[in-house]
């Protein structure tokens, strides 16, 4: 069966901590910082769990500010 | 497979949007606002519109949208932004001209201008952000604000015996002749921002074969405004938004 990884890279200056892309992840990936803030104060996101990502890019289209790039590869 | 072989340009399935530009929104932390933008950004470029697009600019939190998507703009005079759409549009036909305006816009002070514009059947797209409150000025009562609804204006929740019923304005364009598509959408969940975005599409095409007036009403939050997190703010507005205002196409005269 064909394995779907993918990968979220998150603008950590451009976050703003909204946490919208924390809660619509279907598998758990990302989290906030618990006490690293960037340059505007923010508890910016990051991804956590990196290995359960899937690539949906449903955390890329919620986000507000648009700080989110996805990638995925499907292992054959 | 190591994450770093999975980050390549190759690999790359989502991204900021080519249209939007560097500086950093000033809408607060989780705004709806952001999200409309960005479809914004996506759908003109997809259409190929880059150059063709004229976005009128409202008075509210969105006032400073010209300076996060590159298309050309207008800044309107508070809710007159469907007159100025008007005669952007009648004096360069084969421009998309779509307006961007919050509730306080088009709902209240805007509300001769958006009827009028739409029941002339202008071949313009009005994108409406209806999240019941006056964000910018610091939460007051809207005419969209919900009946018990807590603002500044209404500590006690809003009254329908002293400050009237919350306006159901999609509704009205609906009944107009002018428009062809009139639709209610959301944007706070993954499946609910793509459903937007097509609707933001269809709007976007109608305007360009000179259809008439699309309306594209987008339910959002003001997590600030409603003094909630995002994700309450997201629940509340499902739980009690959604009651009076029902998501889907309230009138489609485009065949499919």
């Amino acid at each position: 069966m064909a394995k779907v990884q993918g990968a979220v890279v998150i603008n950590e200056e451009r976050c703003k901590g909204c946490n919208l892309c924390v809660v619509s992840c279907p598998t758990g990936v990302l989290a906030l910082q618990s006490k690293e803030v960037n340059d505007r104060g923010y508890h910016f996101a990051y991804p956590g769990n990196p290995d359960a990502c899937i690539g949906c890019a449903s955390c890329a289209v919620v986000c507000p500010d648009a700080c989110i790039e996805v990638y995925r590869v499907v292992e054959k | 497979m190591d994450i770093k072989d999975i980050i390549k340009p190759e690999n790359k399935v989502y991204s900021r949007p080519r249209l939007m530009t560097d500086n950093t929104m000033h809408y607060c932390p989780g705004c709806s606002h952001g999200v409309v933008h960005k479809l914004i950004a996506e759908v003109v470029e997809e259409l190929g519109l880059e150059d063709k697009t004229i976005g009128i600019a409202p008075v509210g939190c969105a006032v400073f949208a010209y300076n996060y998507i590159d298309v050309d703009w207008i800044e309107a005079a508070h809710g007159r932004a469907p007159a100025i759409a008007t005669a952007v549009k009648r004096l360069q036909p084969d421009k998309m001209v779509f307006t961007y305006q919050g509730d306080g816009d088009l709902a209240a002070i805007g509300t001769c201008e958006s009827i009028h514009a739409a029941n002339r059947g202008e071949n313009i797209v009005i994108v409406f952000i209806n999240n019941g409150i006056y964000g910018m000025t610091g939460g007051q009562m809207a005419p969209t604000t919900l009946e018990g609804m807590k603002t500044s204006t209404t500590p006690y929740g809003r009254r329908v015996d002293l400050n009237g019923y919350p306006l159901k304005i999609g509704p009205i364009f609906a009944l107009l002749d002018g428009t062809c598509y009139v639709t209610r959408q959301a944007v706070h969940t993954p499946a609910s921002v793509r459903k937007t975005k097509a609707a933001l599409k269809q709007a976007f095409i109608n305007s360009m074969e000179g259809r008439g007036t699309s309306v594209v009403e987008v339910v959002s939050t003001c997590n600030s405004g409603w003094k909630m997190s995002p994700e309450e703010s997201n629940k509340w507005m499902e739980e009690n938004m959604f009651a009076h205002y029902p998501l889907g196409d309230l009138k489609n005269t485009v065949k499919q």
